[in-house]
């Protein structure tokens, strides 16, 4: 049984403007999936639809077998609990530490205090991050603060890990860091889903493509490469 | 877990207001001067009050009588007067008295004096000095003298005059001013709270503005919303509670150097000493906006931010 499942789903916002149309995909546990097309092909709509930030205006998306957009507000905290978000801009908190970071996602989730303790160093190690634990992110450079970002995103293990262009602002040796983390949370089980413009990036991958072309699905190639 | 979540709430908040000192010291100051106006709107009632106070202790009438009156029908009259619900206090000034009263106020002036001593008698009769509770019912208290009761067991009247109806248009006048001094008093205490409300909740709605981004982020990694707006509220409430704090200081300097003017100005009343008097009063009406106008700014501030 797929994961997650779009069943034809479109979104067109209050302008008029057609984000997108009649979109089937289904996405299987483990799989690597990334979805590529130019800006404004719906790449970051479709992940907005997955997080319940937007409503679909026709069609469903599902979690399993559970409507994403037919959650309570509660269960939308608690089904959003099990995705780990990691954007372009990263997106830290910058009144709070490194530490206080990843903390606050394992608070949210109301995680003992001695789990947080134990965890946070934890999953800091993982990105290798370990020195720069009460640093705020401002002392961070780009490539810090994304690997800060992955971590906040897998400290509550979650099942699906969403990469919004997480390498749009990072230089090339960062770049192939975060992709290579990425990799790495995948063999150990997690579903990454991953939108991107970065040719390089999908053609050495060598997993699941998906592209975008103005609100449809142009093409889904198991092993795919950036261009056709 | 309750328990560990409003201790991280109030962590993180303490913590935030700390972290963001640039923008807490500017919302700690705008609500200094929302809770100084409210201060000083609770002072200026009671100035308004003594002050009104003061005028209608002003406002009396006489009732003269004649030089033939007897002492003991002038007597039964105060009595009635007394039984009297609008009256305050009434008070006897005999001829005598009258007569001294009169030669003390033209001390100065031989003229007047010589011409007593040429009369040879004493010209003036018994005064009756009434004060009302209101300066509203002397109305009917020279209604009541105007009526049977002011004569004589012989039906001979002793009134010589009432000095209501001379007065009459002042009174009405000064009971005109009093009410609408109140009137406007209140309405520029609503207006002023108002205005110094709506800038404190604005200052507050800006600073939660600058951190939408950031809730954003939190609802996206399944923040609940209480966890979401608990360190905001809190933040709302230390500022309250720090302005309140150095408002109640400030006041201390500023009470202190105004006392001399006000008790000149506006007689006996001494704004320092009534500063302290009623400090825990004023302290607890302040503290009590503050720590309203910060967490209720914070809350209706942050729903817009929560929909997501």
């Amino acid at each position: 049984m797929p994961m997650i499942v779009f069943d034809r789903v479109s979104k067109i916002y209050p302008d008029s403007s057609v984000a997108l149309e009649g979109v089937t995909l289904s996405i299987e546990p483990s799989e690597f999936i990334s979805i590529v097309g130019p800006s404004g092909a719906g790449k970051t709509t479709l992940l907005k639809l997955f997080l319940a930030e937007e409503e679909p205006t026709e069609g469903a998306v599902y979690y399993g077998s559970t409507n994403i957009h037919a959650l309570g507000k509660g269960e939308i905290n608690d089904f959003r609990r099990k995705v780990g978000m990691v954007f372009q801009d990263f997106r830290l908190l910058p009144n709070k530490t490194v530490y206080e970071n990843i903390a606050f996602t394992m608070e949210a989730a109301g995680r003992s205090d001695d789990e947080i303790e134990a965890d946070v160093p934890h999953v800091l190690e993982l990105v290798d991050l370990s020195p720069k634990i009460w640093n705020f992110p401002k002392e961070l450079s780009g490539g810090e603060k994304q690997r800060v970002a992955i971590a906040r995103a897998l400290v509550n293990e979650p099942d699906i890990i969403i990469a919004d262009e997480p390498t749009g602002n990072l230089d090339p040796s960062n770049t192939y860091d975060v992709v290579q983390i990425l990799k790495k949370i995948n063999d150990l089980g997690t579903t990454v889903i991953l939108t991107t413009h970065n040719k390089g990036i999908i053609d050495s991958l060598n997993r699941r493509v998906v592209a975008l072309d103005r609100g449809k699905v142009v093409r889904d190639d198991k092993a795919g490469k950036y261009d056709k | 877990m309750f328990g560990t979540k409003i201790k991280r709430i109030v962590r993180t908040g303490f913590f935030n207001f700390w972290r963001d000192s640039t923008v807490s010291l500017a919302s700690v100051l705008v609500m200094m001067i929302t809770l100084l106006v409210i201060g000083l709107i609770s002072f200026s009632g009671a100035i308004l009050e003594t002050s009104l106070a003061e005028l209608r202790n002003k406002i009396d009438i006489n009732v003269n009588f004649v030089t033939t009156a007897e002492e003991d029908d002038i007597m039964n009259i105060k009595h009635s007067l007394e039984t009297l619900p609008e009256v305050l206090l009434v008070t006897y000034v005999s001829r005598e008295e009258a007569l001294e009263a009169f030669k003390t106020r033209h001390a100065n002036d031989q003229s007047i004096l010589a011409a007593l001593d040429e009369l040879g008698e004493n010209p003036l009769g018994a005064v009756l000095n009434v004060k009302a509770r209101d300066p509203s019912q002397y109305a009917s208290v020279a209604d009541f003298l105007e009526s049977d009761s002011a004569l004589s067991s012989d039906g001979i009247t002793i009134v010589d005059n009432v000095n209501y109806f001379q007065n009459k248009a002042a009174i009405d006048k000064l009971t005109t001013i009093i009410t609408s001094a109140e009137q406007l008093g209140f309405a520029l205490t609503v207006f002023l709270a108002i205005i110094s409300v709506l800038i404190a909740f604005n200052t507050i709605r800006l600073t939660i503005y600058i951190a939408r981004d950031e809730i954003s982020v939190m609802r996206l990694v399944g923040a609940s919303t209480t966890y979401i707006q608990g360190p905001f509220v809190v933040v709302g409430i230390i500022y309250g509670v720090t302005a309140g704090i150095l408002t109640l200081l400030f006041l201390l300097p500023i009470t202190y150097w105004l006392a001399d003017t006000t008790q000149s100005f506006f007689v006996g009343f001494n704004i320092f000493s009534y500063y302290l008097r009623h400090f825990l009063e004023i302290a607890a009406i302040i503290m009590f906006s503050g720590i309203l106008i910060g967490a209720l700014s914070s809350v209706l501030a942050i729903r817009k931010y929560l929909k997501i």
